[in-house]
């Protein structure tokens, strides 16, 4: 391979990486401008020490557990390859990954996915959730639980060679299981075992609505993450494969907008105004439903998976509604929901689809279901039985930021609370 | 010397300020305040219909002399009104006494 492909492979890369990077404050918008402004500070605490220690943990040990060098044809479930990172022989060679990328880069490019999936249950478990417990369940989550669920299929382990006719493996180009349900399933295990927030459901029972206080932060935080989506897509072809890079970011943008029109006419028909809230939602769930199948889809494949995601959103946020869940930021729909229909529609459309694929599909979100919903039930469990997982009524309906943080995030600037 | 406060709606705002400059009075404080009322206002928010009686509202608060009290109701009345419910209220009372920091001036000179 000439040099200069291989150099230009690898700055593609680098940007992708900044791009996904980029995606944080995305989701920190969005968080914020979905919950009242008395949470604020936490929830900028709670994101900015998942990057910081999402980061740190890859380095330590998250990136050799994900990706631990399986013996070729093994059915890999766990390997750990050891502490610390150090580039191969060949790293920075154009042998090391077909001439895409130098090992430094492959290191921060997963580096930067893998705290997204605390990032999901952030969102979810806002308001109301114990910083201490949080921050010990995002260093087990993304520590362990993440690095792992990610070794069976982009490791090389038994997702990636679960053949049944037909289907030869498992397919999730950039993550709509391995990062999106991941951190899906967590969240809802989490809401389910930390109740909902005081007022959300009235003493009839029925769903109240408690009103994002920043609305412009919670759009542009979504138009962020789209952004993002360039680089969490776009580098998932693994170099800058001319062919392979513009069709995944046609793809990818083209389900985004499908899913958001789809959200908020569906929303629009179902509840009589135009929810920007629902719209916003649409998007995301556009993206993270052609997220698993975004090198394999034809543009018109994209937009039909993506008018679906965006159908899913507005009926799954009413469901976790009547379930008498609490989702502020509507993470499950979006992450969890929207995951599955991404990585079942492998199996329905595009060049992978077929009825063994989408079995094979089928096994490969019950395998990461039964996984994260189980760890992620016994980590929750014992920090609620051990140290609490709720911060006290008192502290909940004054907000976080008075008594976790002892700050206001608007200091000088003309308070509303509640 | 009287204070007039009137609660108003925000829309009608620049109404009554344009009134209360043709009848010359010319100096005022307003604030934007939350208050509860007859009149409700719909909301949705991710499918979830609400109303509140929570009403948003702009708080005027003026202080006459005497002889501009009549004038200064009446433009609020005139100019506040849409005589739909939720228009607002005026309220009257006694000042004692006014200064004008700058000059020490005291009484009607005070607020003019």
């Amino acid at each position: 391979m000439e040099a200069g492909l291989f150099t230009a492979n690898n700055v593609w890369m680098m940007v992708c990486t900044a791009l996904v990077f980029f995606m944080h404050l995305g989701f920190s918008f969005l968080e914020i401008g979905l919950t009242r402004q008395k949470n604020t500070v936490n929830i900028l605490f709670k994101n900015v020490f998942i990057i910081c220690v999402g980061l740190l943990l890859y380095y330590i040990g998250g990136f050799n557990l994900m990706y631990p060098g399986f013996e070729e044809g093994a059915t890999g479930f766990f390997k750990f390859a050891g502490f610390g990172i150090a580039a191969p022989e060949n790293g920075m060679t154009p042998e090391y990954a077909d001439g895409g990328y130098t090992w430094w880069t492959d290191f921060l490019f997963q580096g930067m996915f893998a705290a997204t999936a605390a990032t999901i249950v952030s969102g979810a478990v806002a308001e109301r959730i114990k910083l201490g417990g949080f921050m010990i369940f995002t260093i087990i989550y993304v520590g362990l639980v993440y690095p792992i669920v990610g070794s069976w299929q982009w490791g090389g382990g038994f997702l990636s060679s679960l053949s049944y006719g037909e289907a030869e493996g498992f397919y999730d180009f950039a993550g709509s299981t391995l990062v999106h349900s991941v951190g899906g399933w967590a969240a809802l295990i989490a809401i389910y075992l930390l109740g909902a927030r005081i007022g959300k459901f009235g003493e009839d029972g029925k769903a109240r609505a408690i009103p994002g206080h920043n609305l412009p932060l919670a759009a542009a935080g979504v138009l962020i993450l789209w952004l993002g989506w360039f680089g969490f897509n776009g580098g998932s072809v693994l170099s800058a494969n001319p062919a392979g890079t513009s069709l995944v970011l046609v793809t990818t943008c083209l389900a985004a907008a499908a899913g958001g029109v789809a959200a908020f006419l569906t929303s629009t028909v179902l509840y009589k105004n135009y929810d920007l809230t629902m719209f916003l939602n649409g998007i995301l769930g556009g993206l993270v439903g052609i997220t698993a199948g975004a090198d394999q889809m034809s543009p018109n494949e994209a937009v039909v998976i993506g008018l679906i995601a965006g159908v899913i959103i507005v009926l799954g946020v009413a469901l976790i509604d009547k379930l008498k869940l609490d989702d502020p930021v509507g993470a499950v729909a979006v992450h969890l929901i929207c995951g599955i229909w991404g990585t079942l529609a492998v199996g329905i459309f595009g060049a992978l689809a077929g009825f063994d694929q989408f079995l094979v599909q089928l096994a490969g979100v019950g395998a990461a279901a039964v996984f994260c919903s189980i760890t992620a039930f016994v980590i929750l469990f014992i920090i609620k039985k051990v140290a609490g997982l709720r911060v006290s009524e008192k502290e909940e309906l004054e907000g976080l930021d008075i008594h976790e943080h002892g700050m206001d995030a608007y200091a000088d600037f003309r308070m509303d609370q509640q | 010397m009287k204070k007039v406060e009137a609660i108003i709606r925000k829309s009608k705002f620049d109404e009554v300020k344009k009134a209360l400059h043709e009848i010359e009075v010319n100096f005022f404080s307003y604030w934007d305040v939350t208050g509860v009322g007859n009149e409700k206002q719909g909301h949705v928010y991710r499918g979830i219909s609400y109303s509140t009686t929570d009403i948003q509202r702009r708080y005027l608060s003026i202080v006459v002399s005497d002889e501009f009290l009549e004038k200064t109701v009446n433009a609020l009345l005139e100019s506040a009104m849409t005589g739909n419910v939720g228009d607002g209220k005026i309220f009257v009372s006694e000042i004692t006494e006014a200064y004008r920091i700058r000059t020490k001036e005291s009484g009607h000179a005070g607020i003019n």
